[in-house]
């Protein structure tokens, strides 16, 4: 056998160290993939059984005594089993239907905090003689979990079993509204302004560099501007979903402007070119050709930047939209409160009923981000031309 | 080259003394050329000989690029277009261009052609649209390949067809120049032929300023052929002049091969 001519004494090395190199960087992404899950699995499993509520099924009187001191509606082995929150809407109930004074009925009703923690096998603090009500209830069938629907219908509430998020929901998306409704045409306008009609010179370079420098600035930052301007100059309502939106506006901004500039820049010249050649104005160009054949990446670009905005804390707590807020807001000026301010003061809460809420929040979160970033990506894609 | 005084109906486009810098660089020294009516005249020259830039000059597409500087006149029917009191985008509607790349919008073949003449107003929408697509496809020669789908996106046309398409687009808004820069170098030699044959068709009712880099295409081609060199107007005469009695030597050179 001949000798080989393609011999080369330093290849076996080369090629050993090019696959070393491979499995370096497959085993980043495998990391980076294995926080990812771990974090997805710990949030699920926490967040799971805040799918499930405790009910229980007890006597209810209604009557003169019952409604001054609600406690007295129920059994008195009962009172710390049934939640207070419910309790406490007797008077109501009777206002809507007075049919109920003066009767007693047996209703299930939503169950003490305690009582939910215990069913669910987590850490409680009921006293034995609790603990022996409910292992009777559970014999004869009077306990039970049901599907959590105060989660989705009820505001914040310092009584664990009657929180829910809907309040910061409806808030979340007001102020969300507000912050699109002004990020979004002054955004597109700043750069089609930039891209489309601004001279390249100096005051355009400048006014480039301190966009892209805005779209660095710590989020707090705009907090603190939208309380001194808006809250403090302007005396706009504190905590309201305006103010947040307005201040979200502005962290928006770059973003918005600077993906605008790359989808517009992205448009070819030679369509405006054929624009200019048919004797058309730069506006029939830019509104009739260039803009639509842009829109796509602009609204990426702009959904990306309203899921970073819908999970931005720090600059509405400064504003005030942390505070304790049960109601859902009617319009943008009344207080609100919105999503991750809402998961921020649950994790902060001592009762070990909050816990579940708090991750059962995060998944709402992540699920809308996921959603919007979906919505992003169906649009590129079908929207997109090849030329 | 000379400019009479008397009124001359043959003579569509004149060029007197046009200079133009981009920045400080000075891409046309002096340029004075007379453009003959529903004649082709081809520029021709080696890269950056200020060809394309002359081309640019007679529709205003120079205005579009910053820090460009335009001197002297470029009389269009008797009016210098330069003119103060002239507005580029009513040039451009008068005086059509064709790119070296087919251009069309990502749009239907049907509003590809329609789009401009409605915002000139020359059009309204319905039968009027109907009929102008018809003629303009039909002068452009392209009618019979795309008349069963005007609806289809004119981007899914072939380079040649394009190109076709974009000529037709430009005889839509009834100019009375047709400029084209390099329009066939993009193509295909059956394309190519094809836009020659109906660059021939075109000359009967528009004037036709084509520059090409195919010295072959301006012999086939073109009535009058312009030689231009670094920003220089070097020589302008007949095609047929030009090509087999070259007044000067650097032309020669150049149609002979010895350079560019």
């Amino acid at each position: 056998m001949s000798a080989n001519p393609f011999f080369d004494p330093s290849l076996p090395k080369r090629h050993r160290s090019a696959r070393r190199f491979k499995r370096f960087t497959a085993a980043s992404i495998i990391m980076t993939l294995a926080f990812l899950f771990f974090f997805l699995f710990d949030m699920v499993r926490t967040a799971a059984p805040a799918v499930w509520q405790a009910y229980v099924k007890v006597d209810v009187t209604y009557n003169e005594q019952t409604l001054r001191f609600t406690r007295k509606a129920v059994d008195k082995k009962y009172s710390k089993i049934v939640s207070r929150a419910w309790l406490r809407t007797l008077p109501k109930q009777v206002d809507t239907e007075p049919a109920l004074m003066n009767t007693t009925v047996a209703l299930w009703v939503l169950a003490d905090d305690q009582v939910d923690q215990y069913m669910k096998g987590h850490h409680h603090k009921l006293k034995p003689k609790e603990v022996t009500t409910v292992e009777n209830m559970k014999e004869n069938g009077d306990i039970e979990l049901r599907f959590n629907a105060v989660f989705f219908s009820q505001g914040d509430s310092k009584i664990p079993e009657n929180a829910g998020i809907q309040a910061a929901l409806i808030g979340s998306v007001l102020t969300l509204i507000v912050t699109m409704m002004i990020a979004f045409p002054i955004g597109v306008m700043t750069a089609v302004y930039l891209e489309e009609f601004a001279k390249d010179n100096r005051l355009t370079r400048f006014i480039e560099v301190n966009i892209n420098n805005l779209a660095a600035v710590p989020s707090i930052l705009f907090g603190l501007l939208g309380l001194s301007v808006f809250i403090n100059l302007f005396s706009m309502p504190r905590s309201s979903p305006l103010v947040g939106g307005m201040t979200l506006a502005l962290m928006t901004l770059p973003i918005i402007i600077v993906s605008a500039r790359a989808a517009l820049r992205s448009v070819p010249v030679s369509i405006r070119q054929a624009g200019y050649g048919l004797g058309l104005t730069k506006l029939q160009i830019v509104q009739d050709h260039v803009l639509p054949l842009a829109l796509p990446g602009i609204l990426t670009g702009s959904i990306i930047g309203l899921a970073q905005a819908m999970g931005e804390t720090a600059p509405l707590i400064i504003i005030g939209m942390i505070a304790f807020i049960p109601d859902s807001p009617e319009s943008i000026i009344e207080a609100a409160t919105v999503l991750p301010a809402q998961i921020y003061t649950w994790a902060g809460m001592p009762e070990r009923a909050y816990v579940e809420k708090t991750a059962a929040g995060i998944i709402v979160i992540l699920l809308i981000l996921v959603a919007l970033n979906a919505t992003a990506i169906y649009l590129r894609k079908k929207y997109e031309l090849k030329w | 080259m000379n400019l009479s005084g008397n009124f001359q109906p043959r003579i569509k486009i004149q060029s007197r003394n046009l200079n133009l810098w981009y920045g400080d660089h000075q891409a046309l020294k002096q340029i004075d050329i007379d453009i003959h009516q529903n004649k082709i005249t081809a520029l021709i020259g080696p890269s950056g000989c200020g060809k394309s830039t002359f081309l640019r000059c007679i529709n205003r597409m120079n205005d579009l690029i910053d820090h460009t500087c335009v001197e002297g006149q470029m009389v269009i029917d008797g009016k210098n277009i330069y003119d103060a009191d002239v507005d580029e985008v009513a040039v451009r509607k008068r005086v059509g261009m064709v790119f070296q790349h087919p251009n069309p919008f990502p749009k239907s073949i049907y509003e590809n052609l329609i789009y401009a003449p409605l915002k000139h107003r020359q059009v309204k929408k319905g039968n009027d649209c109907d009929e102008l697509v018809e003629t303009s496809l039909k002068k452009a020669g392209l009618w019979n390949e795309v008349k069963d789908k005007l609806h289809t996106p004119g981007t899914s046309l072939s380079g040649g067809q394009q190109q076709r398409l974009c000529i037709a687009r430009a005889i839509a808004v009834k100019p009375d120049v047709i400029l084209m820069d390099e329009p066939t170098s993009a193509l295909d030699p059956i394309s190519t032929k094809k836009i020659e044959a109906l660059m021939m068709e075109l000359k009967e009712s528009y004037t036709l300023v084509v520059v090409t880099h195919n010295m072959q295409q301006a012999r086939r081609t073109a009535d009058f052929t312009a030689y231009f060199h670094l920003g220089e107007l070097v020589e302008f005469n007949t095609t047929e002049q030009l090509f087999t009695q070259p007044q000067e030597t650097l032309t020669s050179d150049y149609i002979s091969g010895r350079f560019g």
